[in-house]
């Protein structure tokens, strides 16, 4: 967010339209030049093998989930991994302070932070892209207003605010994810905005008008393919964003109700137990760092892709 | 980046004149608009912070054991202003801000400013430590990148760089209390004291930094070194080095000038985290237990002082650009 924020936020912002090179032979082939860039970047391709595992993993938690990650086993408190002498046959990643198993709770924790990570991305994405829509096509008044609240969002730390509303609200899932989803759509809006700035004064924004199309079917039919591949990087690297700021949230005991596991909220619990049972925080902390950096591998190849020339 | 103008890197005297005009009108009113601009900001999330808290209803509840009369309940109503209509409450709340009044701490029964106050400087030192870090590592870091570009050393900044904008800081917190604390015994766990005590908490809330700034000077430097005015410096016989520090380092400053600015925010924000992680008696704790303690004054009073060091602080970047680079468009 930072970056886009500074790429966009320089004050000559409505020239700085990302040039790009004639796109029209490249999406006709979108899908399959893509295919061809991601078969030679191996780390890309770690990384997206890690995210499809991890989704899976979220979608088939209850099959795979060696023990119900709410049942408790006080006789076997605080058992190591399973490797490590002294662990507990079965519980692969040892049990927390109240004997429940911890790969367990992985598990389910994928859960919530995928779906508040995604939830909260497509709200702000869906947010963020009809206001850079329209910022952007109408300009004007509209486009003012929105730029200048976005300008006071972004100079705000979001992560307090977040916090006071949650606590105000009573933490619930959906309340972490609409806080997080009104939290995100400036970048969205920002590079948006600008990408329709130069496509609505291209030729065939012009024709389509000249033929009698309005501005809806513009938008639609016009707009909307162009902007999908800037779309889908912000998108992408967003969702990592959302996961760390629920495990944020959930860490200092303000996101989602204590009952659900979260990793975040493992890492505040295993905190408490660093020095006896490492392995709680450990493994909750590498879930989340697994997860985030194979989607800002992949979103860092997305926008490799889709523009080269932007960032290096 | 942004700006694509492909300009000979302005000698120190061209600049100085852009400067001298600049000052004249248009920095001056570029600067009155952006004042203008903060106290707008500052005066809306005073407003909605002031709404939002009030949307949980009576504080008087909390403050008082159950068994306290409707009497009693009334009375300390009436003694915090809380049975006037919800306007002259704000209007009196803005009103005490003016005058440096910033409210009553619930929980704490102190002015919320006095506290805030105490518990600055830990936060400052915080913060300071973690920047020093964060401009230490990323600043060797991103020029060793972009000069050997595409070597090891690059592709390992680089790595670095990713997996520390991809690790939430008390995970990093608690790796580093787990292996220079509980196994190696070398660093405190936490709590504030001596320069020992910084180190750890000091990484932890400047990697993120580190990794912002480190993969914005290399790229903004990269950029720069395939620039003309390079080759021509190249040519005339000055070396690599000079080149690079002298051309090319002080135009690829500017954007990470302004990412610096901006981290001080996200500084800020992570400093609730990491002074959570290491017991740090900062601002940042101050928040949390606010927050548990449900102490919505103190809550209200950190969240507008935040503001004001953040929005100052984007403030002063804004200016210092519009400053150091005559290019910036003014309007």
């Amino acid at each position: 967010m930072t970056i886009d924020s500074v790429v966009a936020g320089t004050p000559d912002e409505t020239e700085t339209t990302i040039a790009l090179p004639s796109t029209a032979p490249r999406q006709q082939s979108g899908w399959r030049s893509f295919l061809k860039a991601l078969r030679k970047n191996v780390v890309a391709q770690i990384a997206l093998g890690i995210l499809v595992l991890v989704v899976l993993v979220g979608i088939f938690a209850p099959l795979i989930s060696p023990f119900d990650p709410a049942a408790q086993d006080l006789i076997h408190r605080l058992k190591p991994p399973i490797w490590v002498p002294g662990a507990l046959p079965g519980h692969i990643l040892g049990t927390d302070d109240l004997g429940r198993d911890v790969l367990s709770r992985i598990i389910y924790g994928t859960r919530v932070s995928l779906l508040v990570g995604v939830a909260a991305t497509v709200l702000s994405g869906v947010i963020g892209t009809v206001i850079g829509v329209v910022c952007g096509f109408y300009r004007g008044k509209i486009d003012a207003l929105f730029m200048r609240l976005a300008d006071i969002q972004l100079a705000f730390p979001t992560i307090l605010l977040a916090l006071v509303v949650v606590v105000v609200l009573a933490p619930s899932l959906w309340v972490v994810i609409v806080v997080l989803g009104l939290n995100g759509w400036m970048s969205y809006a920002r590079v948006i905005r600008s990408e329709v700035l130069s496509l609505r004064s291209r030729d065939f924004v012009t024709a389509a008008r000249a033929i009698g199309d309005n501005d809806v079917q513009i938008m639609f039919r016009h707009i909307r393919p162009n902007i999908l591949a800037p779309l889908a990087t912000i998108g992408t690297l967003q969702v990592a964003a959302m996961i760390v700021a629920e495990a944020s949230l959930s860490y200092l005991g303000l996101g989602v109700p204590p009952t659900i596991p979260t990793w975040g909220g493992m890492l505040a619990e295993g905190q408490l137990y660093i020095a006896t049972a490492w392995w709680i925080a450990v493994f909750s902390g590498l879930a989340i760092v697994l997860t985030t950096l194979s989607i800002n591998v992949t979103g860092d190849m997305l926008r490799d892709f889709a523009d080269p020339k932007a960032y290096r | 980046m942004a700006t694509t103008v492909t300009t000979q890197a302005p000698a120190a005297g061209v600049r100085r004149r852009l400067g001298a005009r600049l000052a004249g009108g248009e920095l001056q009113q570029f600067i009155l608009r952006r004042i203008g601009q903060t106290i707008l900001v500052l005066f809306c999330v005073a407003t909605i912070t002031f709404f939002l808290v009030r949307l949980t209803g009576d504080p008087v509840q909390a403050m008082l054991p159950p068994t306290a009369t409707l009497d009693q309940e009334n009375a300390l109503r009436a003694q915090l202003g809380l049975n006037q209509p919800l306007i002259i409450q704000y209007l009196s709340y803005l009103g005490g801000i003016l005058h440096g009044d910033f409210g009553q701490s619930l929980f704490f029964h102190q002015p919320a400013f006095d506290l805030i106050l105490d518990r600055l400087p830990a936060t400052i030192e915080l913060a300071s430590g973690a920047m020093v870090f964060a401009l230490i590592v990323a600043i060797p870091a991103g020029i060793i990148a972009a000069v050997k570009r595409g070597s090891a050393a690059d592709s390992s900044v680089v790595a670095t760089v990713l997996v520390g904008q991809s690790t939430p800081a008390f995970f990093v917190g608690i790796i580093l209390i787990l292996v220079f604390a509980v196994n190696l015994h070398w660093l405190p766990a936490g709590g504030m004291g001596g320069f020992n005590h910084l180190i750890l908490p000091a990484i932890t809330l400047g990697l993120y930094s580190m990794a912002m700034i480190a993969r914005l000077l290399r790229s903004s430097l990269i950029d720069q070194l395939g620039e003309d005015y390079i080759r021509t410096a190249r040519s005339k016989g000055l070396s690599r080095w000079q080149v690079i520090r002298d051309h090319g380092l002080q135009n690829a400053a500017l954007p990470v000038i302004t990412i610096i600015g901006l981290e001080i925010g996200s500084l800020l924000g992570g400093a609730i985290l990491t002074e959570q992680v290491f017991s740090w008696p900062g601002v940042g704790r101050l928040t949390v237990e606010a927050i548990t303690n449900r102490d919505f004054p103190l809550m209200q009073a950190i969240v507008l002082f935040l503001s004001v060091i953040f929005v100052v602080a984007n403030l002063v970047v804004d200016i210092a650009y519009a400053f150091l680079d005559p290019r910036v468009r003014l309007s």
